[in-house]
C-alpha cells in the first residue's frame, strides 16, 4: 500500500520536479508493461483460439463446417441436442462418472494409509518401498498389459466391463500414494505427537488430525485421479472396447467420429461436451484449491 | 547381592520382552497401513512383470498354453517385424525435438507469467487450460484445426501466402502437428517453472543488476543456474511420458486416416507411412490384433528397459529432482 502510494506522488505532477532520469526509467518500465502483457495476449490467443474454433465449429450446419468459414452461420444449438440423441452417448457418460468417481473415491481410501506410513512411520525397507513406487509411477501401464489382460478376461471372466480398471485402485495408485507422501511430510510432527499425548492411535491420528489437516493434498490427488480415470483411453480400449455397453467417453469419442465422419460439426459438440466437465471441476477446484491451502496454513 | 542381580536380570528380560511386543506392534501396524500397495504391488506389478518376462519366450495366442520358443519372439520383433523400428526412430524424434519444444516453451511461458502484473491470475487460468483438455478431445480437435482442405489453420496460412501442409496426413508433417498439439499442453511444466522462477532469490538479481548485467545475462548466470534442477526433472520426466505416448498418435493416425472407429475396425498402424508409431502402440497391435502375445511382450519389456533406465537417473539425486518436481 505504502509503495502504492510511493508511485502515486511519484505520477503526480504536483509533487514535486521530476527528474530525466526518473522519466527515462518511468518510459522504460511503462514500454515493458506493454511489451509483456502483449506477449500475454498473444500467448492467451494461442492457448484459447482452438477452443473457439471447435466451439464455432460445434454450432455450424454439416455443410457450413466442410467450408473455410468461422462464424456460424445460422447457429445450430441443435446439434448438441442430437449428440445427446446418438445413441449410447448417455450410457458413455454413466459409465465414465463411475469409472472416474469411484475410482477416485478408492484411490483415496486406499492411498492415504500407504502414503501416511511412508510419510511418518520409521521402519526397515522404507527407503526400498518408496523407490518401489515411484518405479511403478513410472511404468507405462503397457509394460504389464498382456498378463493383466489375461488375469482379468480369462481367469475372472470380467472383460467387456471396466471392473478390471476399477478395483486395482483398491490398492493404491502410486503416483496418489507419492504426491500425498509429498504433502504429508509438510505436517509437522509435533500435531502427531500432541495427539498420541492425548491417547490416540495411529489410525485415530490419521483420521482426526492428519486427514483434516491434509484436505488440500487429497483434493489435488482427487482431481488427478479423476482426470487420469476420465481421460483414459487405453484401458477402456483393451477391457471394454468389445462392449459398447462399457465404452466410456474418451473411448467413445473416437468412435463418434467414425460413424459421422463427415459432420465435423456434431463431432466438435461431442468434443466440446467431452472437454467441458473436466474444465468445470477445474474452475471450481481451483477455488477449493485455495481456500483449503489458505485455511489449513499449511504450504502446498 | 545375589537376589539383587537376579531382579535386575527378571527386569531387564521383562523390559526386553516388552520391547519385542512393542515393535512387534509397530511391524504389524505398518504392515497394516502398507497393506493396500503391497497386495497392489503384488498382484499388479511384480506378478505381472515376471509373467511378462516368461512370456516373452514362449509362443502364445491365448487359447493354447503357452509353448516355450527360446529367443524366437526377441530375433522376431528386432529382424523381422516391420514396425518395431520405425516406432523406434518415432520415439527418439519425439524425446529430441517434442521434448525440448515442450520445455523451452514452458520455461518461456513461465517466465511471461512471472512478468505479468496485471490480470495474473486470468493469464495463467488461460494458459493451464488446454492441459487439462482430455487428450482424445483435444486430438480430436487438432485434426480438425489442422485438416489440410478447410481447417481454420490452414486457411489462415494460405491467406497469408504461406505453404500449407498435409498435417496429420503428411508423413513429414504428422509429428510436427504432434508436437503442436504437446505445446499446446504445456500448462503443467509452466506451473512447474513458475513455482520454480518465484524461488529464486531476490538478492542475486540485484547484485547482478548492480554488477550491470543485461538481461541476457541476467537469465544467463542467475535464472538458469538456479532452475537447472527444474530443467532437469522437466527434461526426464518429458522422456519418461514420451516413452508412454499413446492415445495421441493414435487417435491421430486412426481419425486422420478416415477408417470408422469402435472395435474390431483395422487400420493402417501409424498412418501416415507408420509416421505416428509409438511403442506402446506396437503391444497393442502384437498383443490385441495379431494375438502374438509372445512377442508383445517382447515390445513391452524393451519399453520397461527404457522407461526405468530414465526412472533410474531421475532418483539417482533423489532429493534434489523428485523433491523439486512436487
Amino acid at each position: 500500500m505504502a509503495q502504492a502510494l510511493d508511485t502515486l506522488k511519484a505520477t503526480d505532477p504536483s509533487a514535486g520536479p521530476v527528474t530525466p532520469a526518473e522519466r527515462v526509467a518511468r518510459r522504460k518500465a511503462l514500454l515493458n508493461w506493454i511489451a509483456v502483457h502483449a506477449l500475454g495476449v498473444a500467448a492467451a490467443l494461442f492457448f484459447v483460439l482452438p477452443f473457439v474454433f471447435l466451439f464455432l465449429t460445434s454450432l455450424m450446419s454439416d455443410q457450413q463446417a466442410l467450408t473455410r468459414d468461422l462464424w456460424p452461420h445460422p447457429f445450430e444449438w441443435s446439434n448438441y441436442r442430437k449428440v445427446f440423441d446418438t445413441p449410447g452417448f448417455l450410457t458413455w457418460w454413466k459409465n465414465t462418472l463411475l469409472y472416474a468417481g469411484l475410482g477416485t473415491v478408492l484411490t483415496v481410501v486406499s492411498s492415504l494409509p500407504v502414503a501416511y506410513a511412508l510419510a511418518k512411520f520409521r521402519f526397515r525397507g522404507r527407503h526400498l518401498s518408496l523407490m518401489l513406487v515411484i518405479s511403478m509411477m513410472m511404468l507405462p501401464p503397457q509394460v504389464v498389459v498382456i498378463p493383466m489382460y489375461l488375469f482379468w478376461a480369462k481367469q475372472l471372466d470380467m472383460s467387456g466391463t471396466l471392473w478390471p480398471l476399477i478395483i486395482p485402485m483398491a490398492f493404491g495408485d502410486a503416483f496418489s500414494i507419492f504426491l500425498l507422501r509429498q504433502f504429508l511430510l509438510t505436517i509437522p510432527n509435533e500435531y502427531l505427537d500432541a495427539a498420541k499425548v492425548d491417547g490416540c492411535g495411529e489410525l485415530r491420528t490419521l483420521l482426526k488430525v492428519v486427514l483434516p489437516m491434509a484436505r488440500p493434498g487429497i483434493a489435488a490427488v482427487a482431481l488427478f485421479q479423476f482426470f487420469y480415470a476420465w481421460n483414459d483411453y487405453f484401458g477402456p480400449q483393451i477391457y471394454a472396447s468389445e462392449n459398447p455397453a462399457a465404452w466410456t467417453l474418451s473411448y467413445g469419442l473416437e468412435s463418434f467420429k467414425g460413424a459421422h465422419h463427415t459432420d465435423w460439426n456434431l463431432t466438435m459438440a461431442a468434443t466440446v461436451l467431452v472437454m467441458a466437465p473436466v474444465i468445470l471441476v477445474f474452475f471450481f477446484a481451483q477455488k477449493a484449491f485455495v481456500e483449503g491451502v489458505t485455511l489449513t496454513g499449511v504450504k502446498g | 547381592m545375589s537376589t539383587r542381580t537376579g531382579t535386575y536380570t527378571l527386569r531387564s528380560k521383562r523390559r526386553r520382552a516388552t520391547l519385542v511386543a512393542k515393535r512387534r506392534k509397530a511391524a504389524l501396524r505398518t504392515a497394516a497401513f502398507m497393506s493396500p500397495w503391497l497386495i497392489g504391488f503384488c498382484v499388479f506389478f511384480a506378478y505381472p512383470l515376471i509373467s511378462t518376462l516368461y512370456f516373452s519366450f514362449t509362443q502364445y495366442d491365448g487359447f493354447a498354453p503357452p509353448k516355450f520358443d527360446g529367443l524366437k519372439n526377441w530375433s522376431y520383433v528386432f529382424d523381422e517385424y516391420t514396425l518395431f523400428w520405425p516406432a523406434l526412430r518415432n520415439t527418439l524424434w519425439l524425446v529430441v525435438v517434442m521434448v525440448s519444444c515442450r520445455v523451452v516453451f514452458g520455461l518461456g511461458i513461465g517466465l511471461l507469467i512471472t512478468r505479468i502484473k496485471t490480470g495474473t491470475g486470468v493469464f495463467r487460468t488461460l494458459f493451464y487450460l488446454p492441459y487439462l483438455a482430455p487428450p482424445v478431445a483435444a486430438t480430436l480437435g487438432f485434426v480438425f484445426l489442422l485438416n489440410p482442405g478447410t481447417g481454420p489453420v490452414n486457411s489462415l496460412l494460405g491467406e497469408l501466402g504461406l505453404p500449407t501442409p498435409g498435417w496429420f496426413t503428411d508423413a513429414t508433417w504428422s509429428k510436427p502437428a504432434l508436437t503442436a498439439l504437446a505445446v499446446w499442453g504445456v500448462g503443467d511444466l509452466m506451473v512447474i517453472f513458475m513455482a520454480a522462477l518465484l524461488d529464486v532469490p531476490k538478492e542475486q538479481y540485484e547484485a547482478a543488476e548492480l554488477d550491470g548485467a543485461t538481461a541476457y545475462q541476467r537469465f544467463r548466470f542467475v535464472t538458469l543456474p538456479n532452475i537447472s534442477p527444474i530443467v532437469m526433472f522437466a527434461v526426464v520426466t518429458g522422456i519418461i511420458q514420451t516413452m508412454q505416448y499413446y492415445t495421441q498418435p493414435l487417435v491421430a493416425g486412426k481419425v486422420a486416416s478416415g477408417v470408422m472407429g469402435g472395435s474390431g475396425q483395422q487400420f493402417e498402424p501409424g498412418y501416415p507411412d507408420k509416421s505416428t508409431l509409438t511403442l506402446p502402440q506396437l503391444v497393442y497391435n502384437l498383443g490385441f490384433q495379431r494375438f502374438d502375445y509372445g512377442s508383445a511382450c517382447v515390445v513391452a519389456l524393451v519399453l520397461f528397459v527404457l522407461a526405468m533406465a530414465f526412472t533410474a537417473l531421475l532418483m539417482r539425486r533423489r532429493s534434489g529432482l523428485i523433491q523439486a518436481g512436487e
